[in-house]
């Protein structure tokens, strides 16, 4: 396919690999914070192509691992009712809430419905008025514009029987929380290319001025991750700091402006929890007040659920790059895809998934890291 | 979860206030909301997350990027250096 092929291109990935060792005098840990990226590093195997002094951590950027317990108890509650049709995008129905899952409310005749477009839970809305059809509106800044779209229509079509469970999250906001903890080691970041695409990638120029990290927006193909890595090696090399744009055929530096307006009509920026990590200030959206009769917590009245993270799982050190998911001692033995006992196992996006379809088979084979 | 395919326009229309298209993915084809891309034609290539554009593909800048990297490919070629790295380089 047009502007996929071209960017998977065998000779242009090695001769990308060479350029990066040629360019590297000394061991750099770089982070990229989208688990979509995760999955490509993992799947054609990048961080195996490039020097070994490279290390390539993997971030908090999978939104269905980052989703607080209580916010999946919140959708167990409320999908659990025999007047609610709950619809999901299909990457939440297994991860593990308190006592539950979605997918297990469905198999016990819970109405749970796998969505591809937020527009699909809106048209249930219309084609089922007698039930009330709610969508779980999680994600980070890319999939805010078409989530904040669906109320937006609900609202303009006068449907009363529509409403969102919204945990929405931020990028940015994250990455200033790990660059300030005394354990961060990462240098450079790859910043996510479709969140950037929405949001432009002004925001990042703050951090590298108070971090000196630099953060270059990278796309989803090989060639494109590549190519990330090459920038910020040569930036690293040369002492520089700045906010570069690889992804260039979809990133502008100001972002989707239509698509920002909609989220702020309808959203607005609040503190939120992040699974594994804790509350990280200003790094959510929530629906406005005067959308109030769309937010599901309100009607359901289910704001008051809380819960505690299980301790057995080390998820939260794996999202924030400090250990990766073969050091947990449950790896692919009592945690794995088929039963997860944390999130990052389960999305095929989350780093342990990613771990555990493309490397469970060579681990302990890992270079040792030479520089 | 933040992942969008880049499709082409094969056909757009105005419905009820949304600017709605047909785009085709390789084989397949998929409705998709314009209205974040209010310059896409029919013809023109977007990134489509969860139903919606999020961007026309500027393929400007695609078709820039991609010679600049065949060029490397090529001048890497010619220099016989275009093999895998070993493992460890430096």
């Amino acid at each position: 396919m047009k502007y996929i092929d071209e960017y998977r291109d065998q000779h242009i990935v090695q001769t990308l690999a060479a350029q990066i060792a040629r360019r590297t005098t000394r061991p750099w840990n770089l982070m990229e914070i989208c688990g979509g990226q995760t999955y490509t590093i993992m799947k054609y195997g990048l961080d195996e192509l490039i020097p070994t002094c490279i290390r390539l951590v993997h971030g908090p950027g999978c939104p269905v691992c980052v989703t607080p317990l209580e916010v999946v108890d919140k959708a167990i509650a409320i999908a659990s009712r025999a007047d609610v049709t709950f619809a999901s995008y299909g990457d939440m129905l297994r991860v593990p809430g308190s006592n539950s899952d979605l997918l297990r409310v469905k198999a016990a005749g819970g109405d749970v419905r796998i969505v591809y477009s937020p527009m699909e839970a809106v048209k249930l809305a219309r084609a089922l008025p007698q039930r009330q059809v709610v969508f779980f509106g999680i994600g980070f800044e890319t999939t805010a514009p078409p989530n904040a779209m669906a109320v937006w229509e609900a609202r303009r079509e006068g449907l009363h029987n529509f409403s969102m469970l919204v945990s929405h999250v931020l990028v940015p906001p994250a990455m200033r929380l790990l660059l300030g903890s005394p354990h961060n080691q990462v240098q450079g970041f790859i910043a996510p290319g479709h969140v950037c695409t929405v949001m432009g990638y002004w925001q990042y120029e703050a951090l590298c001025r108070d971090f000196h990290v630099p953060i270059v927006v990278g796309g989803f193909e090989p060639a494109d991750l590549l190519e990330a890595v090459d920038m910020l090696v040569a930036q690293l090399e040369e002492g520089r700091a700045a906010a570069e744009n690889q992804y260039v055929r979809s990133v502008r530096y100001e972002g989707n402006l239509a698509a920002q307006r909609i989220v702020e009509q309808v959203l607005e920026v609040c503190d939120r929890k992040w699974r594994g990590i804790g509350l990280i200030p200003q790094s959510g959206l929530r629906l406005r007040e005067e959308f109030a009769a769309y937010d599901a917590e309100r009607i359901f009245g289910v704001g008051e659920i809380t819960a505690e993270e299980p301790a057995e799982c080390i998820s939260a050190e794996v999202l924030q790059g400090l250990k990766r998911p073969t050091d947990c001692p449950v790896f692919g033995t009592a945690c794995t895809p088929e039963n997860p006992m944390g999130a990052p196992m389960v999305s095929t996006e989350g780093a342990c998934a990613a771990y555990y379809h493309y490397r469970r088979h060579s681990l302990g084979a890992q270079a040792p890291r030479i520089c | 979860m933040c992942l969008a395919v880049p499709g082409k326009i094969i056909e757009a229309e105005e419905r009820d206030g949304n600017r709605i298209a047909k785009v085709q993915f390789g084989g397949i084809v998929r409705q998709a909301y314009l209205n974040f891309v209010p310059e896409a034609q029919v013809g023109d290539y977007v990134m489509v997350h969860v139903g919606f554009a999020i961007s026309r593909v500027d393929a400007e800048e695609a078709a820039r990027t991609y010679r600049l990297l065949e060029d490397m490919g090529l001048l890497a070629e010619e220099l016989g250096d275009a093999e895998q790295p070993e493992p460890g380089m430096p």
